[in-house]
């Protein structure tokens, strides 16, 4: 069933890391085991695609109802609003609030568990800061 | 980005778990509440009731755990299934309700946590393993929900959850009235909690109850001990002198101060 099957695939393969050096220091041994295509393809438990896409279904639906009810106006001032808000961040080694994002979106009065598990603020890797702003002025 | 990362840990575990088969071992089993957990709408209000057995596999992880979780002063909440699921979850909920009723201002209603509750679960897919029999009063009057670790919910009257929820349900058939007193209704709890507790290994120890009205909370852990531990009737330990003393010999311990280092505190 090919249908199906394209179903379950992961809509991006991921890059590895920008701070890798050496033969096989891309990839995090410990924490992903061997590389294999089939750990690349396909998604390793099944909530991993709909909990990746979870804010994007949430936005688009939220934004369906405000079109029924208020008509096309109304998402369109929102996605510009949101647009612009989207812009604002920090340097990129720097994780970012997103304030004002969350505030658009009413997840300022929220706590799930994106807040308390895996908090980007406590991680215990780090880009490196010269290299990644090298990459982001062009100058690499 | 951050499902992604918690994710990849999935990888590791399957490969984990092959490996483990292969050599005939399993993985550590999750500790679960296999439990009895029970609530009724009184007269003025809903008493919740709940055995405190938690259990890893067959053994008994502890003994007095407590199942009632809070979830705002007038919202209580017992839990069956996996116990850190229910623990999060109802911490979860209890922590967005703070916040929603600060926003509105309002004392929080049933409806709402449970709204927030079967939300979160149908997310999950059932992947959260958490049953809940909610509980509480608000502005609209006394109301009891019972909620699935997949989502759904059921607005009764008298509710059971739990591997023992069979035993329980069969002594709320036999003697549930409508607008029972507060004494009727606690001890009606009781006898479901503790029919439970004798019939279903899962589970066991004390019964507690929670009575949540408009004017009050009582919070009554334990309200029942059905479980006691043996008392031991004598003494088992040898008195000095029971063995004959034949020869004695002391030696002392000889200790040198082979080094010693002071290293000063910087507190530059």
């Amino acid at each position: 069933n090919s249908r199906g099957a394209s179903a379950l695939l992961k809509d991006s393969i991921p890059i590895a890391e920008f701070s890798a050096s050496g033969l096989f220091e891309g990839h995090d041994l410990l924490r992903r085991g061997f590389t294999s295509v089939k750990n690349e393809l396909l998604p390793s438990h099944p909530l991993e695609l709909s909990e990746k896409n979870f804010q994007l279904n949430q936005d688009k639906t939220n934004f369906d109802t405000l079109r029924n009810i208020q008509g096309l106006h109304a998402p369109l001032k929102l996605q510009m609003e949101f647009r612009a808000v989207k812009q604002v961040q920090r340097l990129p080694f720097l994780h970012s609030s997103n304030i004002a994002l969350d505030t658009l979106r009413g997840n300022d009065e929220c706590i799930s568990f994106e807040d308390i598990l895996n908090d980007p603020s406590q991680s215990e890797v780090m880009g490196e800061p010269h290299m990644m702003m090298e990459y982001k002025l062009g100058l690499l | 980005p951050r499902p992604a990362s918690l994710l990849a840990l999935c990888c590791r575990n399957s490969l984990l778990e092959a490996e483990l088969v292969q050599k005939g071992q399993r993985l550590p089993a999750p500790r679960k509440t296999g439990t009895t957990i029970a609530g009724v709408v009184y007269k003025d209000g809903v008493v919740l009731g709940a055995d405190t057995r938690a259990t890893e596999g067959m053994i008994v992880a502890d003994k007095n755990c407590s199942k009632i979780h809070f979830i705002s002063p007038n919202i209580y909440c017992c839990g069956a299934g996996t116990a850190a699921d229910t623990e999060m979850t109802t911490q979860m909920i209890s922590s967005n309700l703070e916040l929603h009723s600060l926003s509105t201002g309002r004392l929080p209603r049933v409806v709402t946590a449970n709204r927030m509750l079967k939300q979160m679960l149908f997310r999950y897919q059932g992947y959260i393993g958490a049953s809940l029999v909610l509980g509480g009063v608000d502005v609209t009057g006394p109301h009891l929900y019972s909620i699935y670790p997949h989502g759904s919910t059921d607005k009764l009257p008298y509710v059971t959850m739990g591997s023992g929820s069979l035993a329980a349900m069969a002594v709320f058939e036999d003697k549930y009235k409508q607008d029972m007193e507060e004494e009727e209704a606690k001890q009606l709890v009781r006898d479901a909690i503790a029919a439970g507790i004798y019939n279903d290994l899962g589970s066991g120890s004390n019964i507690d109850i929670c009575v949540i009205s408009k004017n009050k909370l009582d919070f009554l852990r334990p309200y029942d001990v059905a479980n006691r531990k043996g008392e031991r009737y004598g003494r088992y330990k040898c008195e000095k002198g029971t063995t004959a003393v034949l020869t004695e010999n002391v030696a002392l311990l000889e200790i040198e101060v082979v080094d010693e280092t002071v290293q000063t505190m910087d507190t530059s």
